[in-house]
């Protein structure tokens, strides 16, 4: 009998197994490798042989494996360097005890992986790799890439980061970002990549006190919350106004507001808590007219304060046109410049609430040239198409 | 994080710098114009970018539906068509700039004379995924 395989068990061992190899004294990206190894051997064995601790069978396999490559490599060192000095065995590295870090290793992880020399896919990459537990396989489906691409891209990564000491405190606004790219990236494939974002957050949220994190997870839970309502049994995009809101799931929307409140409680706003209180007040309407649009606008000034970001404001100029009509949002976004993405996406719809259905449709037709993925691009035009379905 | 398809034309992009038909290179030329989009795969392969890449050969037919319970309708190929795409290859890359530098670095494939081709190549951003977080 065949017991169901508990991946995400095994997922959320993989940083504390990295760690405990480090600390051992072996070298990052060679430990990596060793624990990834592990991860696919016990993909294939537990199933049929489940450990009675996984833990330990992790540390055990990983561990041979780290010795295993080292031993090799030392003597494939020896053939090519016949008359080099006598190299100790990897034995002579392992026993020297590293001094006990302050910091959680898993949170080092999250640093390491996140660290500012890495661009944003290699990071990503490498967070997914290192510290989610995932395989080289799986993150190349996610990401519609060869395995073999992916592999070089994580050891492309291994190899940026493998001169920073695993000790230092890191950046957490860097590790946040990537977490929010894992995110936005939402689900292709076999892997949900959302969900992963938020396991790893929480994970993330339990290794630092940290506000922003909070913020982060909390926004994360209250978008995820209305996911299934995003998209029609045709794959089409529903716009938040139009989503079926007793589909939104209120044990996420519960759990998000609460680390959100605790998070603002503590008086340190960030960008990721002002877009959480964002979410949360589009969670808590029980219909879009009943939106605090008002109070939204309110949130979008003071994430405008925090980021000086245009998307902010090109979002600002929709709650205003909600909360103080489609002339006033009209007029904000006659402020902006026109050539940001979805402007002219908000230029149509604010048109057409405004009584212009010509222009509108107009709008939306250019929108869908725009747009910068399938689902909105086919959105926009079905847009176009009934407003210009309508005029005649 | 975003793929990007180059696209090489037989027809219907502007005249390259270089511009002598293949046929007129000598065979060295040609086995260092092959060698030179290898090594440029792999070394994409090697930065984490390469996706795919592919050759079509010139000839095409053109193919349509004529009804049901009759057999597609085939035509062509045509000589006056346009544009005639040879090949492509796809990249995923973090930013627009690194797709046009990895176009411009294709672009300079040697041709006649060894010298670089300078031919034009199609650059086009595949559609994204639509994002969760939007407003």
């Amino acid at each position: 009998m065949t017991a169901p395989m508990d991946e995400a068990l095994l997922r959320s061992l993989t940083p504390k197994v990295l760690g405990i190899l480090v600390r051992r004294g072996a070298d990052f990206a060679a430990a990596e490798d060793a624990v990834q190894e592990a991860l696919v051997k016990a993909l294939s064995a537990w199933p049929a042989d489940p450990p009675r601790d996984p833990k330990g069978w992790l540390v055990t396999v990983a561990w041979n494996r780290f010795l295993d490559a080292a031993r090799a490599d030392t003597a494939r060192r020896r053939r090519e360097d016949s008359i080099g000095t006598e190299r100790g065995s990897p034995s002579d590295h392992v026993t020297e005890p590293e001094p006990v870090s302050a910091v959680d290793d898993t949170l080092q992880l999250y640093f390491l992986c996140a660290h500012p020399s890495l661009t944003p896919s290699s990071a990503v990459a490498l967070t997914l790799r290192a510290v989610g537990g995932l395989t080289t396989r799986q993150i190349a489906q996610a990401y519609l890439v060869p395995e073999a691409t992916m592999a070089q891209r994580i050891s492309r990564a291994k190899r940026t980061v493998s001169g920073v000491r695993f000790d230092q405190p890191g950046d957490v606004a860097t590790v946040l970002r990537v977490l929010y790219l894992v995110f936005n990236e939402g689900y292709s494939g076999d892997v949900d990549l959302a969900a992963e974002a938020i396991r790893l957050t929480r994970q993330l949220a339990a290794a630092i006190d940290h506000p922003e994190v909070a913020g982060l997870l909390a926004l994360m839970l209250l978008h995820h919350a209305r996911r299934v309502s995003r998209t029609a049994s045709d794959g089409s995009l529903v716009p938040l106004a139009a989503q079926d809101r007793g589909r939104w799931d209120t044990v996420s929307i519960a759990e998000g507001v609460a680390i959100l409140q605790a998070a603002l409680a503590r008086d340190r706003l960030g960008e990721f808590q002002a877009q959480a209180a964002i979410a949360a007040l589009h969670a808590d309407a029980p219909s879009a007219e009943e939106t605090d649009w008002t109070q939204i606008v309110e949130w979008y000034d003071e994430l405008a304060r925090l980021t000086d970001s245009p998307v902010v404001r090109l979002n600002r100029a929709v709650a205003v046109g909600e909360a103080d009509g489609p002339h006033a949002g009209l007029a904000a976004l006659a402020k902006l410049d026109d050539s940001l993405p979805r402007h002219t996406a908000v230029a149509a719809y604010l048109h057409e609430r405004a009584g212009d259905p010509a222009t509108a449709a107009k709008l939306y037709a250019d929108a869908a040239r725009q747009a910068p993925n399938l689902a909105e691009r086919d959105h926009l035009t079905r847009q176009a198409a009934r407003l210009n379905t309508q005029n005649h | 994080m975003a793929k990007y398809l180059l696209l090489k034309h037989y027809r219907g992009a502007p005249a390259p710098a270089n511009d002598v038909s293949m046929d007129k290179w000598t065979p060295e030329e040609i086995s260092a114009h092959m060698q030179y989009m290898r090594d440029f795969a792999d070394r994409l392969e090697g930065t984490g970018e390469f996706v795919d890449g592919q050759a079509l050969a010139p000839e095409g037919t053109w193919v349509r539906y004529d009804g049901e319970g009759r057999p597609p309708v085939t035509d062509g190929p045509f000589a006056e068509t346009k544009d005639l795409i040879a090949g492509w290859m796809v990249i995923d890359v973090d930013t627009y700039e690194r797709a046009v530098e990895l176009a411009g670095e294709l672009s300079a494939a040697p041709g006649a004379g060894g010298k670089p081709i300078h031919e034009w190549l199609e650059l086009r951003p595949f559609y994204g995924v639509s994002p969760t977080i939007t407003e």
